[in-house]
């Protein structure tokens, strides 16, 4: 069976960086993913949003990919949100503890309504 | 112009026929002695078109041309020439030698030559043209009567019956092209319930192809019963074969030995058209075993492969003359087209009906099939084994290092050929499989990620992602749980016993002190309720169990 590849698709707001994620996150999703981040980086968005509402797959390899995008997030002093994910997966960013470094919320709007916020204050 | 000298050469015999007719007024001997032996006229040679525009008779010795015919007229003794054209095309020549009389030919003798020339060439021209009719219908005869004699073998040794299997949709379809290609298929039964299954192509045509189909059938049906696994049948095979074959002659052949309890299907090929598996959910892999063709040099070697079919699923065999079929603007079907039409149609569906139709939606009305068309499918109904098998207790010594032994029902068991990606069929394969068990939601998600993990695992660490070994997987239910073994050939591996695992620390691979990686086990281990390792020293066993009665089911089933 081929693999489902994974699109991503960004959207620049100000100081706002939204990744749109559809398909699969898994070995063969590494080149889409960290380009994505690249361009969301690329504009001085201190706030990247993934939104993972299109993702029906994400295996370990993914997970150690979206913890690869936490770490130079961190390093380069972004904050890294997550939104749209099944209740399955959001299972599995607490077991991973994910959370405890991504907040991680239900839709775009409520994780936008919090980056609005933080850049406010 | 070709046409011409086809025809000119073609009735050499004719144009001396011909002259006899005319010197026949002489003496009969005299006419042996000089009667030119049979001409060739070169296609290219100038002095068609000599005759072609010179009206009436050509005295031989008189012309000047670079030609070779005029040289061999000439050393033939020939002196007048006449041509005998019918509608623009030279149908022969009247060849004179010296008169008796040893003087020229007069006036008269040639204005009587020309006339006899006029109104003979269209009489000449009738003959030829009944001549070749007669030839053409002779060949004609001779290619129908070694048409019947190949179908004939063909039909005959062809099975007519369809193999019976409870549990099995076996179809086959055979449609000869009108030169009858070599074509066939054949199903062997074994006493202990096993069916062989072959197909095969032999190069060439009509009889030799149908003779050569017939030893070639005869011999691997001989060996089959002897030898029973499928690389060493189409090895013996090659050997025995390959001693008679006519040279440029040889065989493509798969011959694969289906269990139908297990469905369990192991495979070995000599250069035929690779066949089709269709999983569960639609994706289709090709069954790749490598070997040559038999009979073209001895002591070949042939790779056996193993696939298991769950119920459900499907394998199509064929032959080249489906994938090389062209429609009227001269496109191929092509294997991408019908790998693709194996992978949407409709399980309830006829494969054999559905590859025909696609077939004839290509080609378009009118089609003259090219070559031979073979099928042979094989469909694994759904639901029937889970009923049977439904009775069937696993012996509990089999089971004994398992940790619930009780009455175990098997809901599949499925092979997953290593390849990345493929965890994606095992999530599949297992959801439809514990369908039956109508799980919450939140439990077969759970179920589909630790299946997932354990099957990369399985093909990565196990298997390393070679095609030839596949991952195992067997699915099995009881009152109260459920039990998913994913058995890769790695054996005993350095891993932790204790599935407990070291938890990987977010924090350390944040800061990059540790890789981003190695959540498998760390997930499947919070997934399932017990993880089971085992190993022996060719295989390595990781066994999910989910308990069917616990309070998360309880709770999300209220």
């Amino acid at each position: 069976m081929p693999a489902k590849s994974l699109e991503a698709q960004v959207r620049h707001q100000p100081r706002v960086a939204i990744v749109e994620l559809q398909g699969e996150i898994n070995s063969f999703a590494e080149d889409v993913l960290n380009a994505a981040y690249a361009e969301a980086e690329s504009r001085d968005a201190n706030v990247i949003l993934l939104n993972f509402s299109k993702v029906d797959y994400i295996n370990s390899t993914g997970i150690a990919l979206i913890v690869s995008l936490l770490a130079r997030a961190r390093k380069s002093k972004r904050r890294l949100l997550a939104c749209g994910l099944s209740s399955h997966y959001e299972e599995i960013f607490q077991i991973t503890r994910l959370v405890d470094f991504m907040s991680v919320f239900p839709d775009e709007s409520s994780a936008l309504a919090l980056a609005d916020g933080s850049n406010g204050s | 112009m070709a046409t011409i000298l086809q025809r000119l050469r073609m009735r050499r015999g004719g144009l001396a026929k011909r002259e006899s007719e005319v010197i026949q007024i002489s003496d009969a001997s005299q006419i042996q002695q000089m009667m030119p032996p049979p001409m060739d006229i070169a296609p290219n040679d100038p002095i068609v078109a000599y005759f072609l525009s010179a009206p009436g008779a050509v005295e031989v010795d008189k012309l000047h041309l670079d030609s070779p015919a005029l040289q061999a007229m000439r050393d033939a003794g020939v002196k007048l020439a006449i041509p005998l054209v019918s509608q623009g095309e030279l149908v022969g020549l009247l060849n004179l030698g010296p008169r008796l009389s040893e003087q020229d030919y007069s006036t008269d003798d040639r204005g009587l030559l020309n006339t006899l020339a006029t109104q003979s060439a269209p009489a000449v021209r009738v003959a030829q043209l009944v001549q070749d009719q007669q030839i053409q219908a002779r060949e004609n005869e001779r290619i129908q009567h070694e048409l019947r004699v190949a179908q004939l073998i063909q039909k005959t040794l062809l099975p007519k019956d369809l193999p019976v299997l409870p549990g099995w949709k076996v179809n086959r379809y055979y449609q000869a092209a009108r030169q009858v290609g070599g074509d066939f298929y054949d199903f062997i039964y074994f006493d202990d319930g096993r069916l062989g299954l072959v197909i095969g192509d032999v190069t060439d045509k009509g009889v030799p192809a149908a003779l050569l189909m017939a030893t070639t059938r005869s011999v691997l049906r001989a060996v089959a019963q002897r030898v029973v696994k499928p690389g060493q049948v189409l090895e013996r095979v090659n050997e025995i074969i390959y001693r008679d074959i006519p040279p440029k002659m040889f065989v493509t052949c798969l011959y694969a030995l289906l269990d139908p309890k297990s469905g369990q299907l192991l495979y070995a090929n000599a250069g035929h058209d690779l066949p089709y598996h269709r999983h569960q959910m639609g994706g289709v892999t090709e069954l790749r075993a490598t070997g040559m063709p038999l009979g073209l040099m001895p002591g070949m070697k042939y790779e056996e492969k193993e696939t298991t079919l769950a119920q459900g699923e499907s394998i199509l065999f064929y032959s080249d003359g489906i994938v090389e079929a062209h429609n009227p603007g001269r496109g191929m079907y092509g294997f991408p087209r019908l790998m693709k039409l194996i992978g949407e149609y409709q399980e309830e569906s006829s494969l054999k009906d559905v590859v025909l139709e696609d077939l004839a939606d290509f080609t378009g009305p009118g089609w003259e099939q090219e070559d031979d068309i073979t099928m042979v499918t094989l469909q694994r109904s759904k639901g029937y084994e889970v009923s049977e098998i439904a009775s069937r207790s696993v012996s509990p010594t089999e089971e004994e290092n398992w940790s619930i032994d009780t009455d175990w029902q098997i809901l599949a068991e499925l092979t997953i050929p290593s390849q990345p990606g493929n965890e994606r069929i095992a999530m599949e394969q297992v959801t439809e499989a514990v369908e039956v068990l109508q799980l919450p939601t939140k439990r077969l998600d759970q179920l589909k990620t630790a299946v997932a993990e354990a099957t990369m695992n399985a093909m990565e660490h196990g298997n390393h992602y070679l095609p030839e070994r596949p991952v195992s997987i067997k699915v099995m239910a009881s009152k109260l749980a459920l039990s998913v073994r994913i058995t890769d050939h790695g054996g005993t591996r350095t891993l932790p016993s204790d599935p407990g695992v070291e938890v990987p620390d977010i924090e350390a691979k944040l800061a990059e002190l540790q890789t981003p990686r190695g959540w498998g086990l760390f997930l499947i281990k919070h997934m399932v309720d017990e993880m089971n390792i085992s190993s022996d020293a060719s295989h390595h066993t990781v066994e999910l169990i989910m308990y069917l009665k616990g309070e998360d089911n309880a709770s999300e089933k209220s």
